[in-house]
């Protein structure tokens, strides 16, 4: 009922602007053209400076609003760097846009059709045209220099000393594995995926899979590099790090690397913030089907002893695939000579 | 005086010293003329360009329709419409959009939006129009590859159109369509039969743009009337010239990553497939690179935009010059910079790329070039701005809309200058800011360009006006809202939120914007009724706008403004006129304008 009733209202809404914009022809027409046109003139003037300044107090107002919503200050030393170039870039953008738009309105507003006003031939001026080349030429240079040299840092080797996580998307979660106590992750393949036991392929006959931990969210030791190596096992999916001002595919086939080194823990984070549920959030950032929104991790930054302890709470994937029959369950370490055996198991 | 009679009583008024407005029939070749020869199968490139532009309109109110229903769900994701499950049965369930039915529309938006709304329904409308009308040609080069180019669209539009009703329903993996996803029926329901009929439809839309463009390129090349150089050409043909050529040299690297992505899916081919494991199932597939594609589409994608830009670009050009009386400012820097842009779109394809493990020094380049792109931009901006400085500017629809467009390219332009920097890039790439920087950019500067070039050449393409106070309305509505639905979203890029999220609320990062997330639909919905005015004002406009009493309505040098009211196929009754000097001799020498038609005098001031 009140869906017809809307309906009904904006009809007669259409009706009445148009019999007004339809009576507004006639009058001009008895008007006379040129009657008619100075009066459109003087209003579309008029609203081209009110546009604009208003305008201008939205921008503000919308930056003042907005400021609440923002990220907070970014958890990783790449974070600092990325929103540098942002504040200088924004700070640039700001004066251009600015600046354009004012001479935009009021040239707009100022030099409106009036009689008597003789609009002046000027068909180029080659001093000019050469001066706005060169100026945001040397602008965006700087910027491309600034850019650059912070990419080209990001996107390093990473340090030697970091530790290595390896994070694989699939629809519509993340699978993150530990390289356990031995600090490398072994081998994958892919044709011995299944989603029982073995969600992302580990090759049991290397035994550097043997203490690899295999968990959904991702937990990352302050101060101390990390390596991320990310796939994906069925479509394209993206390690989006808001928090850490960081982004990276997860192409199937193709392993990428992303490092960074957080800076502030979940619980600094929280105390700073106030904010007692504050997480840390790993959001996928390419379309990757219908449960795209909902492809989340958390992401614990936490001490290197939280890190250890937790770590030694977790089972590993080797022992979830071969659960032995009576031996002790879930021992971390598995002994070096059982590779063989498994080997001729997944065969 | 009854109303009509108002309307149209300056008619006779006119009629004694009007020399060519009437009385010819403009028509040189008398054939008869049936009324499929005449409005289906046409040859005449002005009828041409009419049915690219309203078949254009009827998508455009299609895609514009499905974001008011998606961003329904994304301002008010708790609220249940039941009058959506009438119209869209189980892909609304209780009145509320589905995942899968919301990414159908977000695909099907972008996808009809970019490539048939402002590629084929500005370039074709206005390429058709105006190229014969201003180089000085009776037609295009080849008529008959050129209604072929508007049947080509239309039976993609066909397919399109039909892949909305099939039962998994239509693509739904993005306007982009990134392998896996879209190989894959066992990835997504919209990759079923709704993915091969889009790349169909795709494939003949390319086909209908090779048409088009080549006919483009070699009417301009060759057709233009005596005297009418290549640098006495209004700045609206180079801008289809150029535009034509990013399409020719584009569209097939398109075609071919498409055709692989058929073979992929039909196949067995592993072109862009490796190494999956889909529904609890290892597939066969090893070797091939999901990347590959997207380095495919990207290489049209990119120039792609300024397919859709350049138009826009070239008319709102004109109708500054003409609606300031003013010459444009900088006639050979507009060329150059247009050129510097068609050359420079080529080459920066990758920044759509570099989180995708693109290789970082190369990155490097592609961001050295993107930036690079931002020059010629500028330079059109500052000229466009100069052209205005010390006019005497009339305030048309068409004029508004191109000063609107001067302001929406600049607010846009600026934020490609954030995101062709790799280093902010990884943060905000596919995040809101994204969206907002290529609706405010293309979207909708291309839309303000389409709305000036139609305002403008109504009268052309009618013999009518259109009602200018409802292009007012139209105009300043569409202007504050476009504004309060993009800028906004520049913030939540900033803050991380993805786009292409079906739901925020269980993103404790992300659900602070709520509120102004309905905001934002609110106004989208506001906007959306403002276009049906237009929409209607453009209908109602053909049958019963104000007649036009004169050839030259807005006291232009064009040639197009030369031929009779109503031009038949030919466009001029008797020679074609010669041209003398360039297309914007506004205000020279104390005189308001001078057509290109009239000879230089020798006691004429030089530029
Ligand atoms: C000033 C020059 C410009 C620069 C430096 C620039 C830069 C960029 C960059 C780097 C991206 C990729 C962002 C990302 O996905 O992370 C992008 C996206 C985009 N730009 Fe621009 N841009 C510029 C002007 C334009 C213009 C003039 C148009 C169209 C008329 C345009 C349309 C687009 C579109 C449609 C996308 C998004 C495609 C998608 O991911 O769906 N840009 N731009
Ligand atoms: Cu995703
Ligand atoms: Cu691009």
């Amino acid at each position: 009922m009140s869906g017809y009733l809307a309906v009904i209202v904006v009809v007669l809404i259409f009706v009445v602007i148009f019999q007004i914009a339809k009576a507004s022809e006639y009058v001009s027409i008895l008007k006379g053209e040129k009657k008619a046109r100075e009066q459109s003139n003087r209003i579309n003037g008029f609203l081209m400076i009110v546009f604009l300044v208003l305008g201008l107090i939205g921008v503000w107002y919308c930056h003042d609003l907005m400021d609440d919503s923002m990220l907070g200050e970014p958890a990783s030393d790449h974070g600092v760097g990325v929103d540098g170039l942002i504040k200088v870039t924004f700070i640039i953008t700001m004066i251009v846009f600015v600046l354009t738009q004012i001479a935009l309105f009021v040239f707009a507003w100022k030099y409106q059709e009036k009689d008597g006003r003789k609009a002046f031939f000027y068909p180029h001026n080659n001093k000019l045209e050469v001066i706005w080349t060169v100026i945001p030429a040397i602008v965006l240079t700087v910027l491309v220099a600034f850019g650059i040299r912070h990419w080209l840092r990001m996107t390093s080797d990473a340090p030697k000393e970091s530790m290595i996580v390896e994070v694989t998307g699939k629809q519509f979660n993340w699978i993150v594995r530990y390289p356990g106590k031995d600090g490398q992750l072994g081998r994958r393949n892919f044709k011995l995926t299944n989603d029982s036991n073995n969600p992302v392929g580990q090759d049991w006959a290397d035994s550097l899979n043997h203490d690899d931990v295999i968990a959904p969210d991702l937990h990352v030791v302050v101060g101390k590099p990390v390596k991320l190596i990310i796939g994906s096992r069925d479509v394209v999916h993206d390690v989006g790090l808001p928090h850490f001002r960081l982004k990276m595919d997860a192409v199937p086939g193709i392993p990428t690397t992303l490092w960074f080194t957080p800076t502030i823990t979940t619980a600094e984070y929280r105390k700073r913030t106030g904010n007692p549920d504050f997480v840390y959030e790993l959001a996928c950032d390419q379309m990757c089907g219908n449960g795209h929104y909902s492809m989340k991790a958390n992401i614990i930054v936490e001490t290197q002893e939280e890190y250890d302890k937790w770590l030694a709470t977790q089972v590993t994937q080797y022992s979830q695939a071969h659960p032995a029959p009576e031996a002790a369950p879930a021992a971390p370490a598995v002994p070096a000579d059982s590779t063989k055996a498994v080997a001729a198991l997944t065969k | 005086m009854s109303n009509e009679a108002t309307l149209h009583s300056q008619e006779s008024l006119h009629h004694g010293h009007d020399d060519h407005g009437h009385g010819h029939d403009g028509h040189d070749h008398h054939h008869e003329e049936t009324f499929i020869s005449k409005y289906v199968f046409s040859m005449d490139h002005k009828m041409i360009a009419k049915q690219f532009l309203i078949t254009g309109i009827i998508w455009a109110i299609i895609g514009a329709f499905f974001s008011v229903l998606f961003r329904l769900q994304l301002g008010f994701p708790d609220a249940t419409f039941p009058w959506l499950e009438s119209i869209l049965g189980h892909w609304a369930e209780g009145g509320r959009i589905t995942p899968e039915a919301y990414y159908a529309l977000v695909t099907m938006h972008g996808t009809i939006l970019v490539f048939f709304v402002l590629t084929a329904g500005l370039s074709g409308t206005f390429s058709n129009l105006l190229i014969p009308l201003q180089v000085g040609a009776r037609d295009m080069a080849s008529p008959f590859m050129n209604m072929l180019s508007y049947w080509f669209f239309f039976t993609a539009s066909l397919v399109m159109m039909s892949s909305l009703f099939v039962q998994t329903g239509p693509a739904s993996g993005g306007w982009t369509s990134y392998p896996p996803l879209s190989a894959l029926g066992d990835a997504s329901i919209g990759s079923k039969i709704g993915m091969d009929l889009w790349l169909i439809s795709m494939a003949l839309f390319v086909v209908s743009s090779l048409l088009g463009s080549l006919n483009y390129i070699s009417t301009i090349l060759n057709m233009r009337t005596k005297g009418m150089s290549m640098t006495k050409m209004p700045l609206t043909i180079w801008s289809f010239l150029f535009t034509a050529v990013l399409g020719v040299l584009s569209f097939p690297v398109l075609l071919s990553g498409f055709v692989l992505l058929l073979f992929d899916r039909h196949g067995g081919t592993s072109f862009y497939l490796s190494e999956l494991f889909v529904q609890g199932k290892v597939l066969p597939n090893e070797g091939g690179s999901a990347i590959l594609y997207q380095h495919l589409f990207w290489f049209l994608g990119h120039p792609e935009v300024y397919i859709i830009i350049l138009p826009a670009m070239g008319m709102v050009s004109e109708i500054l010059a003409v609606n300031s009386r003013k010459p444009i400012f900088g006639y050979l820097a507009m060329v150059g910079s247009m050129f510097a842009i068609t050359v420079l779109a080529f080459l920066v394809w990758a920044h759509h790329m570099f989180v995708t493990g693109l290789n970082p020094f190369l990155g490097a380049f592609f961001v050295l070039l993107t930036l690079l792109i931002a020059v010629p931009s500028a330079i059109k901006v500052f000229n466009w701005i100069t052209t205005i400085w010390r006019g005497n500017i009339r305030f048309t629809p068409a004029s508004l809309f191109s000063i609107g467009f001067v302001s929406t390219f600049i607010s846009g332009g600026l934020t490609g200058i954030w995101l062709g920097n790799s280093a902010i890039d990884i943060h905000l790439h596919d995040t809101y800011f994204v969206i907002a920087h290529f609706h405010i950019v293309m979207g909708v500067s291309a839309f303000f360009g389409m709305f000036a070039g139609v305002y403008h050449w109504f009268p052309k393409m009618y013999g009518r006006y259109m009602n200018q106070t409802l292009g007012f309305i139209h105009f300043w509505i569409t202007l504050v809202g476009a504004y309060l639905i993009f800028w906004p979203m520049h913030y939540q890029g900033m803050a991380g939120m993805p786009r292409r999220y079906f739901d925020y609320s269980n993103w404790a990062s992300f659900n602070q914007f709520e509120g102004l997330n309905a905001f934002i639909s609110f106004v989208v919905i506001i906007v959306f009724a403002t276009q049906l005015l237009f929409v209607f004002n453009f209908f109602y406009s053909i049958f019963k706008g104000r007649k036009l009493t004169t050839t030259n309505p807005w006291a232009a040098t064009t040639l197009e403004w030369t031929t009779p009211i109503n031009p038949g196929h030919g466009n001029w009754p008797g020679e074609i006129p010669e041209v003398h000097r360039w297309a914007y001799d506004y205000s020279k020498d104390g005189k308001d304008f001078i057509p290109q038609t009239v000879p230089v005098s020798p006691d004429e001031s030089g530029h």
